[in-house]
């Protein structure tokens, strides 16, 4: 168990910044730029993390909190899930639920952190965070009740494990609904167009990066490396779905796995070159919406 | 011998604010009397419900008792435990917050009246969750409901208090009414006065669905169901903090007790049952929470608060009848478990925020959450209290709020596997609890956000000062509770398991929930998430290699940012309270600004309680108006006219009484 969580770390850790190198690769290469390269996101980290740190005066510790609890839920989150056919190293029933509120334990810290500079900039960040967020959270339970439907369990690897290729024979139509509902419900969480831009620089119109507009150095780099690390595990999630086949030969399973999740990026870097970013008081509309489609999912298999 | 030491506690509860009223000149007004009374029939109290887990057969008593029909029993059973241990815990801590938070010396005009009935309260409620015997059920019940009504009008020289004293009396009596027909209903199914054993009664006759009915009123009233939580959020603001405490903590879940309790009697209950709980305790939660994020009043958003948290209570109890009908014992006994742990962590997690609330008004002599800002400074331990306790509410690891949301979470995704539809709707109240879980964290920043953290607003918020440490034990107390059951909930698993297997009528499911909740995975994972923050704030400390500059926080490059500029509480909730609006119907005054450089203009928004400024309260005054001229045609003065009503009466009894003999 403890071999199998550090490789599940080690791969976290290496791997999921490259994701953003591959989304900012093929954004530019969608514009007709050549773009920064694709390690680009790991020079960052590594600046980041040499530089000093400016700090508000209005600030407490609670500015500090945000980004430490941001950091430390994305790894603990990501042994509860299989990384394709490998296996999740920690598993009980009822983990999928400690999954999905961890995330919510570090929201609520990175929007307090944004409400401690005191600025009506990360105030509206924070609100706005918040709100789409519990749109979203319907969602995702919905796609987790399909699954646990299919698998007859309660664990995020059974419910992500063998019996799902068996089951996209069976029930395809509300996996595949599941599946674009979950889709969009990683968008949000990981503000990326059309719900939110991570690049703008204009506030009035940003969600995430509001938020985190008053953190600088380190603690700016471990926003950005939890939430490249967040991407990284829903993505995962979403990956398993998409591809549910199990090699006998684990370093096959591993290249589908990672030879997925940049397919993933690459994915997700067309979908924001293509579209442009929501207005505002659209994006709850989408969201009902997308629960919407998630409760019908689950519909065609309560029949 | 456990029942005597019991009977002390509760006496001791009862009258510990009598000694009190005597001895007028004391400067103190017996204030340390009361306490050690208090603390004293707390522990003993404590102590007797321990042991009589422990030996369930010395857990009865009989007393003889000059009433007709009714007899003098109590008995403790896993059930009343669950809802006893906060009774004795938070009366307890509530009674040591007031000696800083309401001391006598600069109350002496209501303290001695607020200590009687505070005794009294504590003390009714032990009773009324022991009481085996509806006559003396209703008996503490009316002790309890008075005590409260005291309680809640200690500053009875304000009008709003006068008001909401009013509004909570009149609830509590409609809902006796409902609890008299009740009981009479039950008396009549079983020929006593005396509560029958779990699973005793036939579901199928007549009076059962009649029984329910009046539980679900009477009883939701107490607990602050929407829509009868009318007197809930004007009650819990207007009486001192660690009353609302107590009245939110532990008080209002007599009324989850009752409807436990009678559920507890029937063997099968009907599935719409369970459908009408699991129901109304989505509608109490959503509203509950979406009234909370309209509020700027920090009490009376924890008083909607309450009102979720029963909704969250019924979705668990109410997937626990449904698996009583459809003999689901896993549904059940999740259900069940969850509901009765959230009983026990809403009493601590509430009380606490109650308690922080009541710190930072005593700071800063205000109860408005946007005149606050920044006091974290000038309250750090309330501020880490309150943060606990808000952490805690949202339901988020590693806190104890996540353990019994997850149990609730985890019997709602058993009803998967019934054979029928109808038990598979329940899975609709799976996203519902999501939402619930999401508007309540938003609700909670915003709440921790405006008020903690920020800059000042005001300067009563800018010369806060932290509360004394009367008030701060309590509040540490308790969130070490919070925290313990968030990472030790094993420990409560098989007082759970005992009581659910009580209620259902079954003896298995002691193993079922140990096996099927895996708690000790909690505390690893928990643990865990220590280990990685620790790991990131060692990485951050040694990045960092010199002292950070402060400088003020960027403003786009405007240098001279004042606290107004803060985004305010209700602009944080404006959002939601416009997605919401259908339900919340708020108040908005002015905010236009016309031309070029308009003049200073104004803005106000408020949001009322729609069911009872919009709907009670309306149809009440039509009411009062139609019963007037009424009464101004039937009491005309004439004599002749009153001798006739009279005349008529009579003859309309002697028909009724022939009719129903012939």
């Amino acid at each position: 168990m403890i071999g199998k969580a550090l490789l599940h770390l080690l791969l976290l850790f290496l791997l999921s910044p490259l994701l953003l190198g591959v989304i900012g690769k093929t954004k530019a290469l969608f514009a007709g730029r050549w773009g920064a390269p694709l390690l680009q996101p790991y020079f960052d980290l590594w600046k980041l993390m040499r530089k000093g740190m400016v700090l508000s005066e209005t600030t407490t510790w609670v500015f500090l909190a945000g980004p430490l609890i941001g950091f430390a839920v994305p790894p603990l989150a990501a042994l509860f899930i299989p990384f394709g056919a490998l296996t999740a190293p920690v598993s009980f029933t009822g983990d999928l639920i400690l999954f999905v509120y961890l995330f919510g334990l570090s929201r609520f810290f990175t929007a307090s952190a944004a409400l401690d500079t005191g600025s009506s900039f990360e105030g509206m960040g924070a609100a706005r965070e918040v709100t789409f967020s519990c749109l979203a959270e319907p969602t995702l339970l919905f796609v987790l009740i399909v699954l646990a439907r299919l698998a007859g369990d309660l664990s995020l690897d059974a419910m992500l494990g063998p019996s799902l290729q068996p089951a996209w024979h069976q029930a395809g139509a509300a996996l595949g609904l599941a599946l674009v509902s979950l889709f969009v419900v990683l968008l949000v969480e990981n503000s990326r167009i059309p719900f939110d831009d991570p690049n703008t620089h204009l506030e009035l119109t940003m969600i995430h990066e509001v938020m985190v507009l008053d953190h600088s150095g380190p603690a700016f780099g471990l926003i950005l490396y939890g939430a490249a690390m967040k991407l990284f595990v829903l993505g995962a999630v979403l990956m398993r779905m998409a591809l549910p086949m199990t090699y006998p030969s684990p370093w096959l399973n591993l290249l589908v796995f990672v030879a997925g999740m940049l397919a993933l990026a690459v994915v997700i870097g067309v979908v924001e070159s293509i579209m442009a970013r929501l207005r505002l008081i659209r994006i709850p509309q989408v969201l009902v919406g997308t629960t919407l489609l998630s409760a019908f999912a689950m519909v065609l298999l309560l029949r | 011998m456990i029942m005597t030491v019991f009977i002390t506690g509760t006496l001791l509860l009862l009258f510990s604010g009598v000694p009190g009223l005597f001895g007028r000149s004391s400067p103190t007004g017996g204030e340390r009397t009361a306490l050690t009374l208090l603390l004293g029939g707390a522990l003993l109290g404590t102590g007797g419900v321990i042991a009589a887990l422990k030996h369930p057969a010395e857990a009865s008593l009989t007393l003889p008792w000059a009433v007709p029909g009714g007899d003098f029993s109590l008995a403790i059973d896993p059930i009343s435990a669950c809802f006893l241990f906060p009774v004795f815990l938070i009366a307890a801590l509530g009674a040591v917050y007031a000696l800083g938070y309401w001391p006598h010396r600069s109350n002496p005009e209501n303290g001695r009246k607020l200590r009687l009935f505070y005794g009294l309260i504590a003390g009714s409620l032990a009773l009324v969750l022991t009481a085996h015997n509806s006559l003396l059920f209703l008996a503490a019940w009316e002790i309890m409901a008075l005590a409260g009504f005291f309680l809640v009008t200690t500053e009875e020289k304000y009008l709003e208090t006068r008001r909401a004293g009013f509004i909570y009396l009149t609830c509590a009596h409609t809902g006796t009414l409902a609890l008299f027909a009740l009981f009479i209903l039950l008396e009549q199914n079983l020929g006593s006065f005396t509560f029958p054993a779990p699973a005793a009664l036939d579901d199928n006759s007549g009076p059962a669905s009649a029984i329910f009915l009046l539980a679900l009123f009477g009883f939701g009233i107490k607990a602050g169901l929407t829509p009868l939580h009318i007197w809930l959020p004007g009650a819990h603001a207007a009486a001192p903090s660690h009353i609302s405490a107590f009245l939110s903590g532990v008080m209002i879940k007599s009324g989850i007790y009752g409807l436990v309790r009678i559920c507890s009697f029937f063997a099968a209950p009907p599935a719409w049952w369970g459908m009408t709980v699991l129901t109304l305790g989505v509608i109490s939660g959503v509203l509950g929470v979406a009234f909370a994020i309209a509020q700027h009043d920090i009490k009376r958003l924890l008083a909607y608060h309450s009102v979720e948290n029963i909704g969250i209570i019924a979705i668990g109890l109410g997937a626990a009848l449904l698996g009583k009908t459809y003999d689901q014992p896993l549904l059940t006994a999740l259900g069940l478990a969850g509901a009765l742990l959230h009983v026990i962590n809403h009493g601590l997690f509430k009380s606490l925020l109650f308690l922080g609330a009541g710190a930072v008004i005593h700071a800063t002599g205000t109860r408005e959450i946007e005149h606050y800002g920044g006091l974290l400074r000038g309250l750090p331990l309330t501020g880490i209290a309150f943060l606990g306790g808000a952490v805690a509410i949202c339901g988020l690891p590693p806190l104890n709020g996540f353990v019994s949301e997850w149990l609730i979470y985890l019997g709602l995704f058993h009803a998967l596997e019934g054979a029928t539809l109808l038990p598979r709707l329940s899975l609709f109240a799976i996203p519902a609890l999501a939402m619930i879980g999401g508007l309540a964290l938003a609700c909670f920043v915003k709440v921790f956000g405006i008020a903690f953290l920020g800059a000042p607003r005001t300067p009563a918020a800018a010369h806060a000062h932290e509360a004394p440490a009367s008030m701060l034990w309590p509040m540490g107390l308790l969130l070490t509770c919070c925290l313990l059951i968030g990472l030790w909930p094993g420990a409560l698993l098989p007082l759970l398991g005992q009581a659910a297997s009580l209620w259902s009528g079954e003896t298995p499911p002691v193993p079922l929930l140990t096996k099927y909740a895996p708690a000790a995975a909690l505390s690893w994972s928990a643990l865990g998430l220590f280990l990685l923050l620790a790991g990131a704030a060692c990485g951050l400390r040694l990045g960092l290699r010199k002292a950070s500059p402060r400088v003020s926080t960027w403003g786009c490059g405007y240098p001279l940012p004042t606290a107004r500029m803060q985004y305010t509480a209700s602009s944080f909730g404006a959002l939601l309270v416009d997605l919401f609006r259908w339900g919340l119907r708020p108040d908005r005054h002015g905010g236009e600004t016309q031309g070029l450089l308009p003049d200073a203009a104004e803005f106000s928004c408020h949001t009322p309680d729609t069911i009872l400024d919009r709907g009670v309260i309306p149809f009440c005054r039509r009411a009062i108006r139609l019963f007037g001229r009424l009464r101004a045609v039937v009491q005309n003065g004439s004599t002749s006219f009153y001798l006739l009503y009279v005349a008529l009466a009579l003859a309309a009894l002697l028909t009724l009484a022939t009719l129903s003999r012939g």
